[in-house]
């Protein structure tokens, strides 16, 4: 039999790291990267009589959250102690939200191969991030590292709506826009900010029941999140296929090898005795807190790609490109403002010279040595044709270099087009006096020298003659008119 | 000194008849004498003791002092006090020094410029009616050194019905403060829950907990009281509301109150004995004017099963940290990640500590939770209901604290579920979070016996009120055990 017969059917855990100063239910820094174990205060600890006190941030980034996706937010939410006992989780409980969650039933929208398919969000419920085991560099011991243990979370929970591995990493594509756009998390991957678990099963096509389904746990690359389901929806139809039955399961993505492998089977899974944590009173939020707080939701990435099609008339893939981040979108949108240049042209330059340039570094909009003021100077001496798109390009590439800003360069290295006629006309005297034979033969018909006097023409200007002048006043020279 | 009341020792200090030192020494020289006879204290913290001291004293001379500046006081080892071990009663914490104080002790030491003697025996983890399952031994009654002084706060009683300090902090998660204050012819109150900060005090059952105060009479209790309440931003079930003047409550009569006696809390299973001294105690609230009347709480026989369903399963909930990993106990020679947890916790809790951990992580595993623990949670709403219903019709609620006097040690430490009985009176506050007092009332042989009354929330003002104008009318309070005077 082969693949074709079946349906992957797959839904996704999301752990979302809030970009909070301080932690979920303490004042320590969240900071990533400090010395092991600095930013573990007493809460962190779990030390002997301790109290979690919410942070108020992290409530309202998560409901920035749920309003985003349309879901509903809870009037009334509650925190609940997940218990089991590892070494990196200091009180033995984790503190989570379990039957009242902030936020639920919401929606999601993604594009895959130019088709629209809407993934159901279940819920999204915050809770404290536990801390980190290091098993380098400490033979035949653990090291613990509590710095990250109380970071905030939020676990965005999809329904069980997607079909594919692309789908899978479409929708994790749009959720990390969505909350990085929100501010709410920095969408750090590599650093564990943004990171999925993957529920997979297969079935027949045709049937409705669901397969038993395995979970793959901590896939921190939309890379690996693609081949780690490929690599689980292969497996389950051989050993279905093979005549065996899946076992409902916890497995680890290996990238080295990008396979997967059983960590722990259902049987072995903590009783995690869920109960409401009665350290922390349920979390009322009013109808005004809700308001207050959609006030001050930014512009989300859909909505600001048609509005850049309608307002500056760009073709959807331009708009795309340049809401895929906010600084970007906000970078695009100051260049215009301030250039009074055709946005399709900004446009260009943006994506074409300045992102191809920047993502060949690997680096981001934010890294970007040419800033938004300094390309809508650019953007302006194109407009009003002090550049050539050439000089433009060697103006762009000083600033690159970080010889300052584009008038700056236009007046150190005289690059200023020329656009006087009689300017162009006395330089084009010149090529001619000084190419009798060229000329003869182009009076004589050889046209295609008319190319031969444009270069001689911009090689005498040093470039700086406008080429459509030159072009217009060659002609009738040319033609000794 | 030691038998004077707060009040008196205050204005013996502000007009110098002795200084906070000489008092200090005073009871740090009882301490050493009589202490071995009851074994009230785990740590003495004499020298800190002795330099706070010293800073009430130069507090007083500057006359920026507190009514209880330079008041020595003794703290029930569940409050973290920073460089000073916070043992619990536990193997598990014997060597756990705090790294910070607990909002109380800030309060008492800090603000109000209390003197500390030192950290009170304790039932391990408050887990306990006798003082019995203390790491380092029992706390023995100094009305009787055969008997229990009751627990959990058995040493925060023992000391102050001794002498050994003026007043104590307590704790009270199912009867803690009172029934040990009963049993040593103590006032002790326990606050309306988040009244008093919960922050730095160990949890043994979060949502039950409330710290409060032993004392020899209710107006020394309301001068401690007064100092240990308010909001604490660190606790989030913290009341956010003003605490009310308690030494003025002290002053109302009663006079016109009308007192409920709920026929649940005067059935079969009390003493002879007891039941007379209480009888002869609300002849004497009427003399003084109260109406004592019938009371319904129809739901308060329920008071210990559901108990004993919620408090084990937030205990073991709350002791999960102690895993021999951060702090704590941590046994020697493991061989693997689960033996350490497994001998760690084995050899740093007790054998109750153990049984309540089983009894909670039970209650709480999958597919019994419902039939225990949201079942439980159904009863406490209906016992608070019972007593919002009560409180439309009576002022008070009276009670005994106790169904008998003290008991003799290793009388029921063989059948848990008799030693769970002891607070069948005083659970039923805790489960709605209302505050309740014991105040003494009489003595059956010699032993005494506790009478005890509930208010509605945040009444504590009018409690120590009815409590102080008692002790106005009897001697009751004013006895001291034997040896001990």
């Amino acid at each position: 039999m082969a693949q074709h017969e079946w349906e992957a059917v797959i839904g996704l855990e999301v752990h979302c790291q809030l970009s909070t100063k301080t932690k979920i239910f303490s004042g320590a820094n969240t900071a990533y990267g400090a010395e092991p174990n600095t930013q573990a205060d007493a809460v962190t600890l779990g030390l002997p009589g301790v109290l979690p006190v919410l942070n108020g941030a992290a409530l309202e980034m998560a409901i920035k959250f749920g309003l985003s996706v349309d879901a509903q937010i809870a009037r009334r939410c509650v925190f609940a102690r997940k218990h089991y006992f590892y070494p990196d989780l200091p009180k033995g409980y984790q503190i989570s939200q379990y039957e009242l969650p902030i936020v639920e039933h919401g929606v999601l929208d993604i594009e895959v191969n130019g088709a629209t398919k809407r993934i159901g969000i279940t819920r999204a419920h915050m809770e404290e991030d536990a801390g980190k085991s290091l098993h380098e560099n400490f033979v035949g011991e653990t090291g613990i590292d509590l710095n990250r243990a109380g970071t905030p979370l939020i676990e965005i929970v999809s329904e069980p709506d997607i079909r594919s591995s692309d789908e899978a990493v479409a929708y994790l594509k749009k959720l990390h826009q969505i909350v990085v756009y929100l501010g709410i998390c920095d969408g750090n991957m590599q650093e564990g900010s943004f990171r999925c678990d993957a529920n997979v099963s297969v079935r027949r096509k045709g049937t409705e029941k669901f397969g038993t389904r395995t979970e793959t746990k901590n896939i921190n690359s939309f890379r690996y999140v693609h081949a780690a389901i490929d690599f689980e929806i292969e497996r389950q139809i051989e050993v279905i296929e093979g005549g065996g039955k899946i076992i409902q399961e916890t497995r680890l993505y290996n990238p080295g090898t990008g396979e997967t492998r059983s960590m722990r089977v259902k049987e072995d899974a903590n009783d995690y005795r869920y109960f409401p944590d009665p350290d922390l009173l349920p979390v009322i939020v009013t109808d005004d807190e809700i308001e207050r707080i959609r006030a001050t939701l930014p512009e989300l990435p859909e909505a600001k790609r048609d509005r850049f099609v309608a307002q500056y008339g760009l073709p959807v893939y331009d708009a795309g490109v340049l809401t895929g981040e906010g600084p970007l979108a906000d970078y695009y949108e100051t260049v215009v403002k301030d250039s009074g240049a055709d946005p399709k042209l900004c446009a260009n330059w943006i994506i074409t010279d300045l992102l191809g340039g920047l993502n060949k570094a690997g680096h981001g909009i934010q890294d970007s040595v040419i800033t938004a003021p300094m390309m809508a100077g650019l953007m302006k001496r194109m407009a009003d044709n002090t550049l050539s798109g050439k000089l433009a390009k060697e103006v762009f590439e000083a600033m690159s270099d970080g010889e300052g800003d584009a008038d700056a360069i236009i007046d150190r290295k005289g690059l200023r087009q020329i656009t006087d006629d009689g300017a162009i006309l006395a330089v084009i005297q010149q090529v001619m006096d000084a190419n009798p034979g060229q000329l003869a033969q182009y009076r004589e018909g050889k046209d295609k020298l008319f190319g031969f006097f444009v270069g001689q023409v911009m090689k005498a200007s040093q470039g700086k003659a406008n080429p459509d002048a030159v072009n217009r006043l060659l002609k009738t020279a040319l033609a000794g008119e | 000194m030691h038998t004077s009341s707060l009040k008196k020792l205050s204005e013996g200090l502000r007009t110098r008849q002795f200084s906070s030192r000489e008092l200090t020494q005073h009871f740090l020289a009882r301490i050493d004498t009589l202490d071995p006879q009851i074994n009230s204290f785990i740590t003495v913290t004499a020298e800190r003791a002795l330099s706070q001291a010293d800073a009430a004293d130069r507090r007083i001379a500057e006359g920026t002092a507190t009514a209880l500046t330079g008041i020595p006081i003794a703290q029930k080892d569940l409050f973290c006090t920073e460089g000073v071990r916070t043992s619990c009663a536990s193997r598990m914490l014997d060597r756990f020094i705090a790294p910070y104080d607990a909002t109380v002790v800030k309060k008492l030491h800090a603000e109000a410029g209390m003197v500390m003697l030192g950290k009170c025996n304790m039932d391990e983890f408050a887990m306990g009616s006798s003082n019995e399952t203390s790491w380092y031994g029992p706390v023995k009654n100094p009305w009787d050194l055969n008997r229990v002084p009751g627990g959990s706060s058995g040493g925060s009683v023992a000391a102050v019905a001794a002498g050994l300090a003026p007043v104590a902090t307590a704790t009270d998660t199912g009867g803690s403060i009172r029934q040990p204050a009963a049993l040593t012819n103590l006032t002790g109150i326990k606050p309306t829950y988040g009244r008093v900060s919960r922050f730095g005090m160990i949890a043994f059952a979060s949502s039950l907990d409330q710290g409060g105060v032993v004392a020899r009479s209710a107006e020394d209790a309301a001068y401690v009281l007064q100092a240990m309440s308010g909001f604490d931003p660190l606790d989030s079930t913290s009341a956010d509301r003003p605490v009310d003047d308690l030494l003025a409550g002290l002053q109302h009569p009663i006079s016109g109150l009308k007192i409920g006696l709920p026929a649940e809390f005067f059935g079969d299973g009390m003493a002879v004995g007891v039941r007379a001294v209480i009888d002869a105690a609300i002849k004497t609230l009427e003399s003084l004017g109260a109406r004592c009347v019938p009371v319904q709480l129809p739901n308060a026989p329920l008071s210990v099963p559901a108990y004993y369903v919620v408090a084990p399963a937030e205990a073991s909930s709350n002791l999960s940290r102690y895993d021999g990993v951060r702090f704590g106990h941590r046994a020697e020679g493991v061989k693997n990640l689960e033996e350490l947890y497994k001998k760690s916790r084995g050899e740093g809790f007790g054998a109750e500590v153990q049984r309540r951990i089983m009894m909670g992580t039970y209650v709480l595993s999958h597919g019994y939770y419902d039939a225990y623990y949201l079942q439980a949670q159904k009863v406490r709403r209906l016992i608070s209901r019972d007593f919002k219903q009560a409180f439309e019709q009576v002022d008070l609620i009276l009670a005994p604290t106790t169904t008998d006097v003290a008991f003799r040690f290793g009388e029921k430490t063989d059948d848990p579920v008799a030693m769970y009985l002891n607070d069948v009176y005083t659970i039923a506050a805790n489960l709605a979070g209302i505050p309740a007092m014991s105040l003494p009332a009489g003595f059956v042989d010699g032993l005494p016996v506790g009478l005890q009354l509930m208010g509605n929330y945040f009444s504590e003002a009018r409690l120590l009120g009815v409590a102080h104008q008692y002790q106005q009318a009897t001697a009751w309070h004013t006895q001291m055990p034997k040896g001990f005077n």
